[in-house]
């Protein structure tokens, strides 16, 4: 096949891009999330928060301090949407109605960045700038900060629920790590074509052409694992993501900071062997994906493609197959949610590996910071179930997992498919529900299955076909985004003030090592089979049914 | 392993009382959906509901079947010690020094009471005058009678053993009800069985597997109906309860009955199923020398002639002076040189004395051997020679005992050479601590020798560590130190200076013959009174853990050929393209979800004499012993339900309706 050159070309200089970056930029977020030093504008920020950066929070207290800083953003976003018509450089648009401004909140500031509208015809420069991409980012830092305290947690002994402090975590992720990354990067998008302006929606000929700060929303969108486009089709767009390079350089920020969370976790706990397992894990379940992605959209399964001799269907010619497969395996294994083709019309395997990797919790690799913490949650049950046969209480890095710690990643591990899961069942019984569907069948379910997975993981890709933006749909998806955000971190964050005030136990010849390669097949095959045994069922009635017939 | 069905099943029918189950919430879901089936099989007959139904209540019953059956094991012993505790009388002493006849009941924890011999002994306690031979079979199984005397570490009784010889005078320790042998009966029986830590945390997980199935199940309910592929109640309960981790959620308490069990059957008591637990977690392990890593008596290892003497001549000289010396230490000289012959006619023989330290032997003819003692020796035979104090330092620096054998004829002393007498460790007890390195276990060895002769038996018995001339001090401080690193601690220890040592490692094994207040420290007994038994006790800990650990992978791995069985079964009509996923080419639909019904109930069964035995174990590394129980219970449990489905499959078929 001539076109899988190519194909594996963009796969080899991702590998190597992403190889030569992450373990140094893995160094330089432990450093971040370690070091004792401040910034001078960091600490202008922290005297303009009037917050004591360095207080050594308890547990409950950064707990505490994430959901008010985040409930802060959230009706802060809510009103900038909500009186939109009423501020500047609006661009005419109308303030958005309670449940898409309720809908859009929620999404921006769990990351999620489910879209219920089209960007260029809804929301002006404003909203755009001072409300989705600074959610963008500091929703990015939070999640960083929340995965860098559990990282400390499990570091720290007998620190009495002590995990660090959440408004240096967070004030350092965005000065430290995002802002000169994304700046940087949107320079790169805009050299290379992408827009960045303040022109308003201009009239060629017979055409409306919205302009925009277009690149530095993308650079974070990506960075961030954030997802949500300037525009409706997103990175399909070409102001957004104008070249194949481009595109290749999106998909590296995608996966460059979760991947190197991992790094830097190993550091944290000062056992490098420990990240690179968690980063084994994450890039075999990934290039998993990938593969399968790959050759479902290449071989153009199913009938239509068949027919027109591939699955051209929904993508951007500038991208092609390979390409496009490429991103929506990286924007579905990562909680970006970005696309650069329609999801809608992958082909039936391919859609199934798409949602199959959101089920998966976001951790191959994930979002930032959470992708971390999720894998290392499906870590301690893998030490759990395997630990005991070895003849000892299961411990990860010198923690025992008793009663308590495993209730913790009970609630942690049960949240997500419940919302899933109850969410499904709710959509397609309700007839408001069922009303936003396009198709019937399985592929109608499998419409509604990719929404309500997309939104309880935080994930924010939409599959297309679903119209989203009724008050029954922004109303659910928004309960499954604020619940499948919060209730984790709160979980994460509980157990990580466990681990901190427990003893760290030195490892023996007795210890269930969780550095070395048997563990990264466990810890791969456990995330299969769990996610698995849990979803197979409602998959086999959409994707699987469809992709057999 | 004989398992008496008739006796179990009633106790198994009485755990079916959901009040019961509750404490098993797996087992508690499957009870519930039999019940809801038994309601729709009723309202709507038809053969596959009644099979579903029938063996959905066999699943629950097999499972309280199994914890039944492994606390019946208990059950036999109980009933044995129970005897022991048939009244009797003891005379107690007044304040005025007389003795009252008394029930034994009516004896509390202070009195003091004479027991002659043929008695029994009417409660635990400590003596406190005289000494005696009592007969403790009847709690040890041990036949053979043991000393217990005033003072020292051998005072502690049990009321019900037997006083055979003298007379002695015992405080008791524990007033009625709360005596050792109470505590035994309510230990095996497991009346008093709490859930150990580590079984409540995997009830945690198993309960969270639970809601997750049944919230699978439930919202499939929804999506079924939304793809026109409509289920019954019936078929979703068969599904959940194929899902939900019923082999281990049903094994889960007999294991740990199992486990205590074992360490009964061993003759170790453990007052706490956590006590068994931590066993298996124990990092360090502090080995008394004495007993345990050495016989306890020197034995004769080398003979060292000195220049001009030959082999022959020393050997025979120290046989000569050895065959009427009835010390271990005299013995093993004979037993070294290998030549036990009678006492030459009209020798005498020559004791050891603590004045003379020598001893020997006065042949017919004035030839005298001694052997004895560096210094008293020479000083017998006339004088030492620098060959000799270079041989009996070289002894000395090793850790070993040095006898020099000398003989003298009239008034001419001749010095022979040197015994090397020394601490014989153990057979196997090497390659033991090696195992136990291998699993991670370090060894300490605590003795009262000097370091010298105790670096010397530890690199012998390839201990990692050892503390000489070890006080109760030293061996609290060393438990502590190693207690702050995060290790946890085993040791086992009598005398009543153990009992804070004892009350402070993580598992404490006190000795039978100990004191109560040894006893009373430690967390488990050992009525053998055999301190080598601690290496065993970690292995019953470990091997606890590793099955519970083996068949809740079993179980979940379990679940994807039952997938594969349901999820074609039930929806193949909807849509016929999903009969590709039936791999097992099951003959009908209603036949799959039975046969993956049966086979979950069966597997219980199956599964219910390793779950008494113990999955095997053998001491190694945690990568080997991972890999090795993944292969088996991991790999095995995918691939076993794929078979037991498709066997069950071919039987099923044949039933008429199914």
């Amino acid at each position: 096949m001539s076109s899988l050159a190519p194909a594996l070309g963009q796969i080899a200089v991702l590998v190597i891009a992403l190889a030569v970056a992450v373990p140094f930029l893995g160094r330089y977020l432990a450093h971040t999330y370690t070091s004792q030093r401040h910034l001078a504008v960091e600490r202008a920020s922290y005297r303009l928060l009037r917050v004591d950066p360095d207080a050594d929070q308890h547990w409950k207290t950064y707990a505490t301090s994430v959901l008010g800083f985040s409930l802060v953003g959230l009706l802060g976003l809510y009103a900038l949407g909500r009186l939109q018509e009423h501020l500047p450089l609006s661009l005419g648009y109308a303030a958005l109605p309670a449940d898409g401004a309720w809908n859009t909140a929620v999404s921006f500031v769990t990351n999620t960045n489910w879209q219920w509208y089209s960007g260029e015809s809804t929301v002006g420069h404003l909203f755009q700038m001072s409300g989705l991409t600074v959610q963008n980012f500091v929703s990015a830092a939070v999640g960083m900060a929340v995965a860098a305290a559990f990282a400390r947690g499990l570091a720290r002994s007998m620190q009495d629920g002590r995990v660090g402090n959440f408004w240096s975590d967070l004030v350092r992720g965005t000065v430290r790590v995002l802002l000169p990354i994304a700046a940087g990067s949107a320079l790169v998008l805009v050299a290379c074509g992408a827009i960045q302006n303040l022109v308003g929606n201009r009239t060629v000929g017979t055409q409306v052409i919205t302009g925009g700060p277009v690149a530095s929303q993308e650079a974070i969108k990506q960075l961030g694992t954030n997802g949500g486009g300037f525009y409706n089709v997103n990175s399909a767009h070409p102001f957004e993501n104008p070249t194949p390079f481009t595109d290749i350089v999106q998909i590296f920020l995608m996966l460059v900071i979760p991947f190197a969370m991992a790094w830097a976790f190993g550091l944290i706990v000062k056992d490098r062997r420990q990240g690179i397992a968690v980063v084994s894990v994450m890039a075999l379940l990934l290039g998993v994906a990938i593969s399968l992605l790959t050759w479902a959209e290449m071989a153009g399964i199913g009938l239509a493609p068949a027919a027109a001799g591939g699955a051209m269907e929904g993508k951007e010619v500038r991208f092609g197959t390979a390409a496009s497969a490429l991103f929506a395996a990286a924007t579905t294994g990562t909680s970006t949610g970005a696309v650069n083709s329609m999801h809608d019309s992958l082909t039936a395997p391919g859609g199934g590996v798409a949602m199959f990797g959101m089920m998966l919790g976001e951790i191959a690799p994930g979002g930032v910071g959470s992708g971390l913490y999720g894998m290392l949650m499906l870590a301690i049950v893998t030490v759990f179930l395997c630990g005991l046969m070895v003849g000892r209480t299961p411990e990860y890095l010198g923690k025992k997992i008793g009663q308590r710690e495993i209730v913790l990643v009970a609630l942690y591990v049960l949240a997500t498919p419940v919302l899933v899961l109850t969410g499904i069942a709710v959509a397609i019984t309700a007839q408001d529900g069922l009303a936003g569907l396009q198709e019937s069948g399985p592929h109608g379910l499998s419409e509604a299955l990719y929404a309500v997975t997309s939104a309880a993981n935080n994930n924010g890709s939409a599959f297309g076909g679903l119209t989203s933006g009724t008050p029954f749909w922004d109303t659910l998806l928004g309960l499954l985004m604020l619940l499948g955000r919060f209730l984790p971190i709160v979980f994460v964050l509980a157990l990580a003030g466990r681990f901190a005030s427990q003893q760290h136990l030195p490892p023996s010849a007795g210890t269930l090592p969780t550095h070395k390669p048997l563990f990264v097949a466990l810890l791969s095959g456990v995330a299969l089979v769990v996610v698995g045994l849990t979803y197979v069922p409602v998959l086999a009635l959409g994707p699987i049914a469809e992709s057999l017939s | 392993m004989n398992i008496n069905l008739s006796e179990a099943l009633p106790g198994a029918v009485r755990k079916l009382d959901p009040r019961e189950l509750w404490r098993t919430p797996v087992m508690l879901v499957v009870e519930i959906g039999a019940a809801a089936t038994t309601v729709m099989a009723v309202l709507d007959p038809s053969t596959m509901a009644w099979t579903v139904t029938v063996w959905l209540w066999l699943t629950v019953l097999f499972g309280t079947l199994a914890e039944s059956v492994a606390e019946g094991r208990g059950k036999a012993q109980a009933a044995s010690l129970r005897a022991l505790q048939q009244e009797t009388t003891a005379q107690r002493r007044r304040p005025d020094g007389g003795y009252d006849e008394v029930a034994s009941t009516a004896l509390r924890a202070g009195d003091v009471v004479l027991v002659e011999a043929g008695q029994r002994i009417p409660g635990d306690g400590d003596v406190i005058e005289g000494v005696a031979s009592v007969d403790e079979s009847a709690v040890t199984g041990e036949s053979a009678p043991v000393i217990r005397e005033s003072g020292g570490d051998r005072s502690a009784v049990t009321g019900g053993t037997v006083v055979l010889s003298d007379r002695i005078v015992v405080r008791i320790t524990s007033d009625p009800g709360q005596s050792f042998v109470d505590r035994m009966i309510a230990l095996v029986e497991g009346s008093e069985r709490q859930k150990t830590p580590n079984e409540i945390a995997l009830n945690v997980l198993l309960s969270t597997l639970t809601v997750i199935f049944l919230v699978v199940v439930g919202s499939l309910y929804f999506v079924a109906d939304y793809s026109d592929a409509h289920q019954s109640l019936i078929v979703l309960t068969a599904l959940l309860v194929c899902l939900i981790p019923t082999t281990i959620g049903a094994l889960l308490s007999a294991i740990g009955i199992a486990g205590m069990d074992r360490l009964v059957r061993r003759n170790v008591l453990a007052m706490s199923g956590r006590a068994v637990e931590a066993a298996g977690d124990v990092d360090v392990l502090l080995l008394d020398k004495t007993g345990t890593i050495t016989h306890g008596n020197r034995q004769a290892s080398a003979l060292l002639p000195l220049a001009g003497v030959s082999p022959e001549e020393l050997a025979e000289a120290s046989l000569l002076s050895s065959l009427a010396d009835e010390t271990p230490e005299g013995r093993s000289i004979v037993a070294l040189v290998g030549d036990r012959r009678p006492v030459p006619a009209g020798a005498s023989l020559v004791e050891f004395t603590a004045t003379t330290r020598m001893s020997g032997i006065d042949l017919p003819g004035g030839r005298e051997i001694r052997k004895g003692a560096g210094s008293a020796v020479t000083a017998w035979a006339g004088g030492t020679t620098p060959e000799l104090d270079e041989l009996v330092q070289g002894v000395s620096s090793t850790g070993g005992t040095p006898l020099v054998v000398a003989q003298r004829s009239g008034e001419t002393g001749r010095l022979l050479g040197v015994i090397h007498l020394k601490d014989v460790v153990k057979d196997g007890i090497r390659e033991r601590f090696d195992e136990l390195r291998a699993m991670g276990i370090r060894t300490v060895m605590i003795t009262g020798d000097n370091a010298v002769t105790a670096a010397a038996i530890a690199q012998e018995a390839g201990v990692d560590d050892f503390l000489a001339e070890a006080t109760p001090e030293d061996k609290m401080a060393l438990i502590r130190r190693e207690q702050e690193g995060g290790r946890m601690v085993a040791m086992c220890g009598d005398g009543t200076n153990d009992a804070p040592a004892l009350a402070q490692a993580d598992v404490g094994v006190a000795m039978n013959t100990g004191t109560t207040a040894a006893k009373e420290a430690g967390n488990m007994v050992d009525l053998d009174s055999d301190p080598t038994k601690l290496i065993d006790v970690v292995e019953i800990g470990k091997q606890l853990l590793i099955t519970r650990g083996a068949l809740t992978t079993f179980s979940v791995a379990n679940d994807v050929a039952k997938y594969f069985a349901i999820l074609p079964a039930m929806f193949v009509v909807a849509f016929p393209q999903l009969d590709v996923l039936n791999v097992m080419q099951l003959s009908s639909p209603e036949s799959a979800i039975v046969s993956a019904v049966v086979f979950n109930a069966l597997v219980i069964v199956a599964l219910i004499p390793l779950s008494l035995r113990g999955v095997r174990y053998r001491p190694s590394s945690a990568t080997a012993l991972l890999r090795r129980n993944l292969l088996i219970y991991g790999i095995g449990g995918l691939v076993a339900p794929f078979l037991g489905i498709k066997l069950l499959d071919v039987v099923i078929s044949l039933i008429p309706g199914i």
